[in-house]
């Protein structure tokens, strides 16, 4: 018990020949947390199910059965096996649609934290390294973005460049990244007190390789945690500028963009507002429970930023 | 104390500026001509455009154009509604009680469920309380709030009718805003049922505003308060033979509100961005909502202005809870 | 009569690994005015009797004895409540480190007088001139301004005359000091131990010392405890032990000092403490013995009678000249 070594204190050479190892250790702790192994199954599974959407759906997402509107799930009365959760106010199958919309999800998701990531590990690794006054312009920037709130700026992005999907994930992308640079930031000025830094200087490493090379990879854990976190909120986000109207348009399948256009139903049909929705937590719940374990496995003692 | 508080003072003013530079130049330099767009799809004439160019002052160099708006914003004055023709300040605050008395009730629902939460599941670690809530705290975490709101509204406003859907009060009900609070003007008026038709207008969008707040302070509650419970100092405070509640709700909890204080302060910008989702759905006529129609009819002042202000409201709530976060850690207070 | 009488105290944690047992059948008996040192290595068990005997034991524990009694209470079956009337009263400790001991968001002042405003019938005033009392008592200069310092603005040493004080507050029968001055200058750790000596002196109570150094033993303590691994092995008053120890790992003990090294490289003794897999059979001490044979490693040695220094060792040494 007493033994549980942080692996960010390990010296990069270290690091390179313990890898195998220390992917053991990780899949180890990270299994232990019950949570986040069922977060990670309902992770893949929701990604298989975005990646074979084609051939699982039984309809086009975009499919309007004009004589079908509005049917219920199955087990309710009025329901039809042809339309397992049921049909939306234009007759598309609920199903078929909740299926594609994993597409957008995963797509959100996958691009706007790459987006985010690297500019935000690039920015803070450039704050570490620059001198004070430079460090002290990015801080600040970083500062003034944070200090509006996120889906604000988003929106008034979004309401800027345009409403669609594309640009709703680079607003979100752009309100996400001040993240990675504080922590990335935080990460390298500690790093770089330790002496495995100032030994790869005197070995007259070059600041390209002492940046990506030296200290870099021993940032990575907490990094990796905002990755998962920023995930979700990349899901979440979207979801809510496709809710008001500012994200992906209609008749695109996004979950958010779908609760809009049932809004005006809800008293009505349920099923239309319920299961979008329920696919929007599930997955975010899925990743945050995962989140939680790779927080616990790679570092015990990380917190929340 | 007073250092501290200067030093926070001087990093106020480069952000301030910096928010300033960003709402002036997001509707000036990203793309989309603001005449053409708020023309809309009917056009405006060549003639029309230039008179309104100029109208605007966008014939003028961009550093002129800021400065302009530099020295307005100082004085107060942030511009005029495309739309309403009235100073986007005076919106702005005739708005402002209605999400200040909707936030305070929700982050007040946040902190007194939140932090007897955590800390009753930090004492009670890994038994059946601790699970359950910490399940339910990562729920409340990753709810798509639009939605929940939405469901909420199936089952209270729905199926038992209980809540009405929108607004702040009851039609009926017609007084003048004394305070611009609804549960005080209400009372104030002496009105019968107008105190109670203002409490269940705002219950549902308190309850929704309130869920993520509520979950991310229980779930730092629990774990400032289970690392705090490990230390030095509550082996001594037992050893004192102090009562357990005495140890968990004053010695750990005074040291555990360290890291929770900080966490009640970001809610603040957290609160500002479920405003807008809370008050679009519940037509609550506050900031959130201003600040969204605004953003569909193009009024670029009311954006511009309603962007600057909630920044800078952001950056004053920050600024106190710095200040708070002295008071109550003794080793900033007296540096 | 005596003050704290515990027999065949045990402790067992409950852990991922199985059930591991800290203290193993530890009997401990202290009188009024009596200073009693228990010496061992970092998990040998030291702390956790006492904390076990505080009440301060988190719920994986399983306490287990066949006595404990304080001033004739039956500690075991006292209810939480009751045993909270006891402890820090009657009987108080002070720990290793006294930094991280008072709790940094109070001061010392409010520290201190909460002890007595649960314990003692006082009001504000008299809590007020009692602190200001406790804290000339433990020699801190300047009590008034001091009782409204935060623990960060004092010093090691300072902290810990604090803890003391606080301990004192209500004029316990019992001290127990668990390593006072591990954490502290070596110039600070004198004072702190003359401090302690002198005020069980004058107040007449026990004093237990939890300490790994056996310098700090002969300069304080009148009886010695030796503890191995969760076990008593030996007992002894302190001018005795030092002359003639019985139990090998006492003797290792003392060898190991610096004022009695007759080498020029100080002995040492090989490998650690067992822990809770690589208990061995037999004795305890026996991997780590250079007199052990196969039947220390098989068979677990009885415990020697009081002239032999009640060593739990098979082959007890210096026993032909006690025997003498």
């Amino acid at each position: 018990m007493a033994d549980v070594s942080s692996s960010t204190n390990t010296t990069p050479t270290d690091a390179a020949m313990a890898r195998p190892g220390r992917f053991k250790e990780f899949w180890r702790y990270f299994r232990e947390n019950r949570g986040a192994v069922i977060g990670f199954y309902v992770f893949i599974f929701f990604l298989l199910v975005a990646i074979f959407a084609p051939i699982l759906a039984p309809f086009e997402p975009s499919t309007q059965n004009r004589d079908f509107t509005l049917i219920p799930p199955v087990w309710q009365d009025g329901g039809d096996w042809t339309f397992p959760l049921g049909t939306d106010p234009l007759g598309r199958d609920m199903l078929s649609r909740l299926i594609h919309g994993a597409r957008y999800s995963f797509l959100v998701g996958t691009v706007v934290v790459i987006l985010a990531a690297t500019g935000g590990i690039l920015t803070g690794l450039i704050a570490g390294f620059a001198p004070k006054w430079l460090d002290t312009i990015i801080m600040r920037i970083m500062d003034i973005i944070l200090s509006i709130p996120s889906l604000l700026l988003a929106l008034v992005l979004v309401a800027i460049l345009g409403p669609s999907l594309l640009n709703a994930m680079i607003a979100i992308a752009i309100v996400l990244q001040p993240h990675y640079v504080r922590l990335t930031r935080a990460a390298v000025m500690t790093e770089l007190t330790k002496d495995y830094v100032v030994s790869a200087r005197v070995a007259g490493a070059k600041l390209p390789r002492l940046m990506f090379v030296t200290v870099l990879p021993n940032c990575l854990a907490p990094i990796i945690v905002q990755a998962a976190l920023s995930f979700s909120n990349a899901i979440l986000d979207v979801a809510a500028l496709g809710f008001l109207g500012m994200g992906a348009q209609p008749p695109t399948p996004e979950w958010g963009t779908m609760l809009a256009e049932a809004r005006e139903f809800i008293l009505r049909a349920w099923w239309v507002v319920t299961f979008p929705g329920l696919a929007i937590l599930m997955t975010v719940l899925a990743i945050n429970l995962m989140g939680d374990g790779l927080r616990d496995a790679l570092d015990p003692k990380l917190k929340r930023s | 104390m007073l250092r501290y508080l200067l030093s926070r003072l001087l990093t106020f003013v480069p952000t301030f500026i910096g928010v300033c530079i960003i709402s002036f130049a997001f509707i000036r330099v990203l793309p989309g001509d603001p005449i053409i767009v708020m023309a809309g799809e009917r056009g405006v004439s060549e003639e029309r455009y230039q008179e309104l160019y100029e109208q605007f002052g966008f014939d003028r160099p961009i550093v002129v154009q800021f400065w302009d708006y530099f020295t307005g914003v100082l004085q107060g004055d942030l511009g005029t509604s495309y739309v309403t023709k009235r100073p986007v300040w005076d919106e702005f605050f005739s708005l402002f009680p209605a999400t200040l008395e909707l936030s305070i009730c929700a982050i007040l629902l946040a902190i007194l469920l939140g932090i007897p939460a955590g800390v009753i599941a930090a004492v009670n670690r890994g038994k059946f309380f601790d699970r359950a809530l910490m399940s339910s705290a990562l729920v409340g975490y990753s709810m798509p709030i639009f939605w929940w709101a939405l469901l909420l509204i199936i089952v209270f406003s729905g199926n038992l009718g209980w809540t009405p859907v929108s607004g702040r009060i009851d039609l009926l009900y017609f007084f003048d805003a004394k305070t611009g609070f609804m549960l005080i003007d209400s009372l104030l008026s002496g009105q019968d049922g107008a105190f109670q038709s203002a409490v269940r207008h705002l219950i549902l969008p308190a309850i929704v505003l309130a869920t993520i707040p509520l979950a991310v302070i229980a779930r730092q509650t629990r774990s400032a308060m289970l690392e705090v419970l490990g230390e030095d100092y509550i082996r001594t405070a037992r050893a004192k033979g102090l009562a357990p509640m005495r140890v968990n709700g004053v010695h750990a909890l005074r040291n555990a509100m360290i890291p929770v204080i900080t966490v009640v302060g970001l809610s603040v910008g957290m609160l500002l961005a479920g405003a807008i989702l809370t008050e679009t759905i519940f037509s609550w006529p506050g900031i959130g909502k201003w600040m969204v129609d605004s953003i569909y009819r193009r009024d670029y002042p009311v954006v511009q202005g309603g962007l600057l202000l909630v920044a800078l409201l952001v950056m004053v709530v920050n600024l106190l809870v710095d200040l708070a976060y002295g008071l109550i850690n003794p080793k900033i207070r007296k540096r | 009569m005596t003050l704290l009488n515990i027999k065949n105290l045990s402790v067992e944690f409950e852990t991922a690994g199985g059930a591991f047992r800290a203290v193993d059948g530890v009997d401990i008996a202290v009188d009024e005015n009596d200073i009693l040192a228990i010496v061992g290595e970092s998990g040998s068990g030291k702390s956790v009797s006492m904390l076990a005997m505080m009440g301060l034991l988190p719920w994986t524990a399983t306490i287990t004895a066949d006595e404990m009694s304080f001033d004739g209470i039956d500690l075991r079956d006292l209810s939480a409540k009751q045993r909270r009337k006891v402890i820090g009263r009657d009987m108080s400790m002070i720990f290793q480190e006294p930094m991280s001991s008072l709790n940094p968001c109070f001061t010392v002042g409010f520290q201190i007088k909460e002890t007595l405003r649960i314990h003692m019938d006082m009001d504000r005033a008299q809590r007020q001139k009692r602190a200001v009392e406790l804290l000339e008592l433990v020699g801190i200069p300047d009590p008034e301004r001091r009782l409204k310092a935060f623990p960060h603005q004092m010093s090691g040493g300072m902290s810990q005359r604090v803890m003391i004080a606080m301990a004192l507050a209500c004029k316990p029968r019992l001290l127990i000091a668990d390593e006072p001055t591990t954490a502290l200058d070596v110039t600070i750790q004198a004072q702190i131990l003359d401090l302690l000596t002198d005020l069980q002196k004058e107040t007449g109570m026990a004093l237990i010392l939890i300490t790994h150094d056996m310098g700090v033993v002969a300069e304080t303590a009148q009886r010695v405890q030796v503890q191995y691994a969760g076990q008593k092995v030996e007992e002894q008053p302190v001018r005795d032990l030092f002359a003639h120890p019985h139990h090998p790992y006492t003797a290792a003990l003392l060898d190991a000092l610096p004022e009695r090294a007759t080498e020029r490289h100080l002995p040492t003794i090989p490998g650690v403490v067992p822990g809770q897999y690589d208990r061995p059979q037999g004795c305890l001490f026996s991997p780590r013995c250079k007199f052990a044979d196969d039947k220390c490693r098989a068979v677990s040695p009885p415990v020697q009678p009081r002239d032999l220094g009640l060593a739990r060792c098979h082959y007890p040494v210096n026993a032909k000249e006690d025997a003498v």
